[in-house]
Parts: structure tokens; sequence; C-alpha cells
């Protein structure tokens, strides 16, 4: 699209201005879309990601590297098309200026090119398959909807946003800490939730039984209507994963907010969720008991839901308690109420497509943007730009003669900075320093081989 | 063993310290033409057998006994360099046999891996330091210093799997985690920046995903040589023996696609009371309810209505019906109409997609809002109860599938 016919289409455009983050239409169109396509997105800097650092400048390069990577489009009406590949940022950005899908998905990178794959086989040698892949989590709040009563389904609120808040605490220093990953992205989906994209070349090179492994060891919540109770701690002490996990995030934030914000001990609807998973029913009918008595008396002016966990908790943790279930009792339901609720397909297999970054979410119009995960606590869903907020930002600064960086003259110049300093950056420098060093230890064998 | 010579040096110049062989490559041996299929035949009832046992949900240590009761019967010899012999041999010629498809290969490889980890447990500590040097394994022993920073850490982790760490356990080792993804996935080791520190007993896990790692390219290999040369070299001798000995065991399969009956959309109801396993009559039940079932209860239901001779088109009109409170026709067609085709292998890279085995359904995990699974397994033994009191059994036969529940025998409940 060239720059008058970008003109033409912002002079038609009525733009309403930052709107609320519910189904209106105005939020989000294609023509909108095309016009954040074509100014905003960010597209070198992806195709920068994608290449990770096979760019052609060294000679260890792997110039079929990103054209083996799928893409698949989301087009208007829900027509769906995959494994779409491209050979170069241009034909990335052409492709999606034309066609001006209103999702991107990011799949993996393949043995083979994905626009040849009718030619190899399904099994054998010669096969068309996932080579490589980021270790990627999405976490959606709709999970958490038995824990939430400020919202329900695709809602979010400032409330019930910090499960997710903590989910990435928890889910980041583990991968930093225990499992020595380094670079990670945080992204907001748009709408209810997060994604993570883990992209050190040992995590892109895991198996899908590795995955699996990865996905278990975080999976600690069995929720599941039919089920058993939904978390369950066995052993003497915790695991130190899920130890620290609990004394860095969540019994603080089960403590100060959730229990008071979502009155999870107000009201016998909402204490009876929580005396049902204490295995013993003599502890349980002693708090009903007590809690039934003083159902109008505040005894204090301390909120009563923290008065009534202060009981709970002192009559599950005082000495006299021997029954072996109860031992952790305390933090089973700190843990059933806080800790991360993952989609574990989504981790454990490679050809897994996720929603790529900057993407818009059509139901909010709001842009997929990262999270900075040392700075989780300041980010706020309501305030994430949306797709006319960042138009009209476009349109009162005027046309610019330069077309280069028009995302810095918006809300959304902050993103693309974070996305670049903090993630890409690092993890290009660290993926340079790979390609060199695995040439030339080629090259080392290589002279090996002909001096013997 | 003349037909599969490969270039690599013969690993019995070495001390043998363990008899327990790794298979690294084929002995020169000589072979009578009996003891070819025979020694072969007696492998597979092993092999066979642990199949069996893991399909029964068997527990690990009845696992441990089942494995060398079947190994004592079969395999066991007077002479011990008899009963080294024919374990190896026995093995190569399965490994023609079963190189040769995916699905072959997939299931010798869980049956030899699993075969592998039981007998590598009941060796001695040194045979099995041996063999883990054998392995060549990424992992260095913790020194002295490192082991002392974090013992805390590894003391904690013992605890929380209701063990404790004795000065015996003092000697650990220090892998990449991803050699060891069974025990990560567990919590069972301590993971710090990507390391896992494995403790002495905890090694089998290392030396068992080596040995499958290894046996994985190898297959792949072997078949290759099958292929290239070795099935048309031996087209008189020792092809028809391969051949046979694989189609001989395989058992009835019921993946395989058979043109038995079919439903119509108006018998689902009917059949459904009469002859639905519990997980399809409580997902039918679900999606009658709520009209809606997520993407797993789908798929299971589906794919089994497929199977039990639903067509497509009565398929597309069950679900369409079944959701229509919820969901209109048009975002039915543009949402869930094209998964149902593809099911039927009209979509997509066509492929005429079979029902899930009960061994892939008792093992995934449903999760939060799922009703898919199997409920002998998933269910709490509250609602199981209520839902085969529902289904019209007596209580006696409710205590007894009961009793298969607690010992984990989903399959095997009628």
């Amino acid at each position: 699209m060239t720059k008058e016919q970008a003109d033409n289409g912002r002079d038609d455009m009525v733009i309403d201005g930052p709107g609320q983050a519910n189904d209106v239409p105005d939020e989000f169109n294609a023509n909108y879309l095309r016009i954040y396509y074509g100014k905003l997105f960010p597209h070198a800097d992806m195709f920068k990601w994608m290449s990770y650092g096979n760019d052609g400048k060294h000679p260890g390069c792997d110039k079929s590297y990103f054209g083996r990577r799928e893409f698949s489009f989301t087009l208007e009406n829900d027509i769906y098309i995959r494994f779409q590949s491209f050979n170069s940022v241009t034909e990335l950005e052409n492709s999606i200026k034309e066609k001006c899908p209103f999702k991107i998905d990011i799949g993996p990178v393949y043995s083979v090119d994905p626009a040849k794959r009718h030619a190899y086989a399904q099994s054998g040698d010669n096969v068309f398959t996932p080579v490589e892949r980021e270790l990627v989590f999405d976490i959606d709040i709709s999970d958490y909807d038995d824990v939430r009563y400020c919202c329900t389904g695709a809602d979010v609120c400032l409330e019930c946003w910090p499960l997710m808040t903590i989910a990435i605490k928890v889910i980041d220093t583990s991968l930093r800490d225990d499992f020595g990953f380094n670079h990670i992205l945080w992204v907001y989906s748009g709408r209810r939730g997060v994604h993570c994209w883990v992209c050190d070349g040992k995590a892109r090179r895991l198996t899908n039984e590795q995955r699996a492994a990865i996905a278990d060891y975080f999976h600690v919540y069995k929720g599941n209507e039919n089920g058993h109770k939904k978390i369950s701690l066995p052993g003497l002490v915790l695991y130190p994963f899920l130890a620290r996990s609990y004394t860095e995030v969540l019994k603080g934030f089960f403590e100060a907010k959730l229990l008071p914000n979502q009155n999870l001990l107000a009201s016998e609807e909402r204490y009876e969720k929580i005396l049902e998973m204490i295995p013993d029913a003599s502890v349980a009918s002693e708090l009903r008991r007590r809690w039934q008595e003083n159902k109008r008396a505040s005894m204090s002016k301390d909120d009563i839901n923290i008065v009534r966990w202060e009981q709970l908790k002192s009559i599950l943790q005082s000495g006299k308690q021997k029954m072996q279930g109860l031992r952790r009792c305390v933090e089973e339901i700190v843990f059933s109420y806080t800790y991360p609720r993952l989609d574990m397909e989504v981790s454990k297999h490679m050809n897994h497509l996720l929603k790529a970054p900057f993407c818009v979410h059509p139901k909010t119009g709001r842009v997929c943007v990262p999270i900075d995960p040392n700075n989780c606590d300041e980010f706020d869903p309501t305030t994430v730009p949306t797709l006319p907020q960042l138009l009209e930002e476009l349109n009162r600064e005027g046309p610019r003669q330069d077309a280069e960086n028009e995302w810095d003259r918006t809300s959304l110049g902050e993103s693309v900075t974070f996305f670049r300093t903090s993630f890409l950056q690092p993890l290009l420098k660290s993926c340079k320093e790979e390609i060199e060093n695995s040439y030339n230890a080629k090259l080392q064998q290589s002279k090996n081989a002909l001096s013997w | 063993m003349e037909v599969v010579q490969s270039h690599r040096k013969s690993s019995s110049n070495n001390v043998i310290v363990s008899i327990l062989p790794l298979y690294r490559s084929a002995p020169p041996l000589e072979v009578r033409l009996e003891d070819f299929e025979f020694f072969a035949i007696d492998r597979l009832r092993v092999l066979k057998g642990i199949s069996d046992g893991l399909c029964r949900g068997k527990k690990p240590e009845e696992m441990e006994k089942l494995v060398l009761d079947l190994w004592k019967a079969n395999m066991r010899h007077p002479q011990a360099v008899e009963e080294v012999n024919k374990d190896i041999i026995s093995h190569f010629v399965l490994r023609l046999v079963y190189c040769r498809t995916e699905e072959l290969r997939k299931w010798f490889l869980s049956m030899e891996t699993t075969l592998f980890r039981h007998r590598f447990r009941w060796e001695s500590s040194e045979a099995q330091r041996a063999l883990m040097s054998e392995f060549k394994l990424p992992y260095k022993a913790v020194s002295n210093a490192e082991f002392e920073s974090l013992k805390d850490k590894l003391g904690q982790v013992a605890r929380s799997m209701g063990q404790t760490l004795a000065a015996a356990d003092a000697i650990f080792y220090k892998v990449p985690f991803e050699e060891v993804p069974d025990l990560v996935a567990g919590r069972r080791v301590f993971i710090h920046k990507g390391h896992a520190y494995v403790a002495i007993n905890q090694v089998v896990s290392l030396v068992v995903t080596q040995f499958r790692s290894y046996l994985s390219k190898a297959l792949i290999l072997t078949n290759r040589k099958w292929t290239s040369t070795i099935r048309e070299q031996e087209k008189d001798r020792l092809t028809p023996i391969v051949e046979a000995l694989c189609t001989s065991y395989l058992g009835p399969d019921y993946s395989q696609q058979q043109e038995f009956g079919e439903i119509s959309i108006k018998d689902i109801d009917q059949v459904a009371k009469t002859s639905f396993p519990l997980c399809m009559r409580h997902l039918l039940e679900k999606v009658k309810e709520d009209h809606h079932l997520k993407h797993g209860g789908r798929m299971q239901l589906g794919l089994f209505l497929k199977g039990v001779g639903l067509k497509l088109d009565d398929a597309l009109a069950f679900w369409k019906a079944e959701f229509a409170p919820k969901v209109s026709a048009e975002r039915f067609d543009k949402e869930y109409a094209y998964n149902i085709r593809h099911n039927y292998g009209r979509e997509g890279k066509r492929t005429d997609y079979t029902p899930y085995s009960c061994q892939k359904i008792i093992s995934v995990t449903p999760g939060i809002g799922d009703h898919h699974g199997c409920p002998y397994r998933h269910f709490s033994e509250e609602n199981l109860r209520a839902a085969l009191v529902r289904m019209g059994v007596s209580s006696r036969a409710v205590e007894d599938v009961m009793d298969k529940v607690h010992n984990r025998h989903y399959q095997v409940i009628r």
C-alpha cells in the first residue's frame, strides 16, 4: 500500500479515541489494521527475532533458517491459512501488508521450507518435521473462574489480573533459576492472559518429551470438576521450587490481596469451598461453627477474611494436629487459589502454533505487547494501547517525511523499545556467539581430521 | 551373525564385568537357522508379556517381578555364555523384524527399554557403574565442595519425596536436566541453572534414556540396511522368517479400520444405554446437558462415534443439534464443522483418524472444564460410584470395579 492510499484511508475514517475493552466493532476493523501493519507493526524486529542471528553476515549462518519457519494467518471471515513461509523480511512484510491477517500465529522451524512439504514423506528418512521451536506457555485467566468473583470468562479487571502477575513471577523465576534459561519474552495475549516465549537455543531444540517434562514440573494444579482434590502436596516438606514460590510470591499475595479482595471467607458459600479442602472433618466443623456464630459481629476493625484465615491457620498449624493430610493443608489451600494454571498441551508439542507478539486482538482492539517480568506488578491490561488509540496518536502528529519508526510517536513506542533492548538485543548477541562458536568448532574438527 | 555384519569392533574383547549387553554391535557369531527363529520367538514372548503388563497398568514393583519371571521362563540357559549369546542374537533378530515401520519401531523400542530398565536395576552397583561408563554419559560426579553447598536443597528434595539423605547417598551426579526428563517431570531431582543433581539410585533413569536413544537411532539404520540390501539378499532364507515373526505376534489389532456396522443419528441414545463404555456415556451426557464440550471431549467422543459407524453427515447433524442452544448454525459451520470433517479425513492431510485406544484415553490429563479421559482413572471415588450406580450396576459389581480401580487395572473392567 502506498503512502497516498494510506493517507486517503485516514481521511475517511472517524476515530472515536481510546475505547473500552468490550465487544465494540469500532475497536477493530480491517482498515485500521491495514494502517497498523503499514506503519506500526515491527516487521523488521520480528524478522530479526525469528532469524536468531542467521542474517548471512557470518559464514556460519544458516541462510535457510528463516525460510523454514511456519507462520499461519487468520484472515477476515475466519479464513485460516497455514504453512506460510518467507525468505526475507520484505516477503514477510509484504505478505502481512497485503493479506492483512486478523491474527498471525508462529509455528516451528521445520526441516525444510514448509512450502515444499508435500515433496517430503511423513516418516522414514526424508521427513518434513519440526526441528526447532521456542518453549512456550499460555496462561488464561478464564481458567481461574472458580477463584475470582469479580469477573468471569473473557473479562478481566485490576482485582483479578494480579493472578496473572504472580503466575509470571513464579514461572519466570523458575525458568531462570532452575532451568537456566535467559532469553524469555512475556507477552500480553490481548484480552485475558499471557504468553511466554523461551528462546534460548537449548529451549528451541527441546524434544516433545523434554517439553512435557518441563510442563509436568510446573503442573501442580490438577483441576477438574470430576476429579480428586485439586492440589495435593504430599511429603514432609515442599520441593524447593514450590517452597520458594510459596514463601516469595504466593503466600503474600493470597493473604494480603486475594483473600480480602475476593472475600474468600466472608460468606458461607465462599468459605465452604475452603473448608471442603480440609481433610479432617472435625477441624472443618469447628471452624464452621465459629464462623456461623460470628456472622454479623465484627470483633475488630480487621478485615473478616483475614481474621478467619488466622483462625484457620492457627488450628491447622498447631502442634496438636497429628493427622497426615493436615500437614500441608494451609499451603494446599493457598496453592489451589494462586498457583499458575498452565495449558499443558500448548507447551508439550513442537508443532503448536501460538499468536505472534504485536498482533491486535480482534475482540478488544488491544495490541499484544510485551510485559516486563521484573516490573509485572506495574502492568495494567486496561491501559494497553488500542488500535484506534494508536491511529489517533499518529493522526495528531501529522504526516511525516521519514516513514521509519512511526511507532515511536505513539504509545507503542515504549513496548517496541522494551522488546528491542531487554529481549532482542541480548538474544541476538547470544545467538551470534553461538553461531561463531559452533562454526569455529567445526573448523577445528575438520582441521584435526586433515592433520591426521 | 554374518547377515548383519557391522563394521564396528565387537565388544566381546572387553573384560566383561556385567552380563547385561548393550547391543552396541552385532556379534560375529554363527547361528543355526532354527535358533535364529526360536531365540527370537522366546524373546518375543518376554516382550509381549511386558506389553501386556503395561497395558494392564501394573505398578513398578509388579512389573519388576513380571519381567524377572518372563526372563527366567524364556531366556535362561544353564551355561552363562549360551545365555548371553541367546540374549544378543534374539535382540538383533527382532531388530530386523521390528525396524520396518514407525509403529513397529515404537513398540519394540518401548518394550526393549522397559526390559533393559528392569534388568539394569537388578544388577550390582559395580556392574551398574561399569555400564554407566560404557555409555559415556555427560555427567560429572559432584565435588565435595559443591555437595556441601547444596546439601540443604538436596535434603529438601529427598524429604519432599518422603526419603532422607543418608550419608551413603552423598554421591550425586550432575547432568543437564534434558538428560533426565522423567525425574524432572516428577520433581524428583534438584535442578539449578539447568543442571540436575541425580542421586546414585536414580541413575537408572539416566542410563535408560541413553539406551533408548541409542536403540532408536540403531533401528532407523537397521531399517535402511534392511530395505536396501538385506531383504533382497536373504529372500530365500531369512526374509520369510523375519516377515512371519512379526505378523504372527501382533494379535488382534483394534486400531485397524473394519467396516462392521453402522449407526445413524437416531440410534445414538439407545446404543449409548446398552453398549457405550462409561467414558463415552459420560461425554454424551455432558454434551446433552451443557450443549457444549471442550476440544478433548469432542475428539474423544467424536472419533468414537465415527468408529462405531456414525457417518459424516449424521455426525455433523448430531453435533450441530446438540450445540444449537449455545452455538448458531452459522458459527457452528465456521468453528466446528471443519474439525469434524478433518476427523473423517475430508480435510487437511486427509488422514482417516481412528478412535483413541484405552491406553491413550487413560494417559491424558483432563484440565479444567474437561470431561474426557478415563472415568476409572480420572473420577474421584464418589463420582465414579455414582456414575456406575446410575448405569445400573449392582452394588457387588461396583465394589469389584472399585477394587480394580484401586489397583489401577483401568482396562480390564467389563
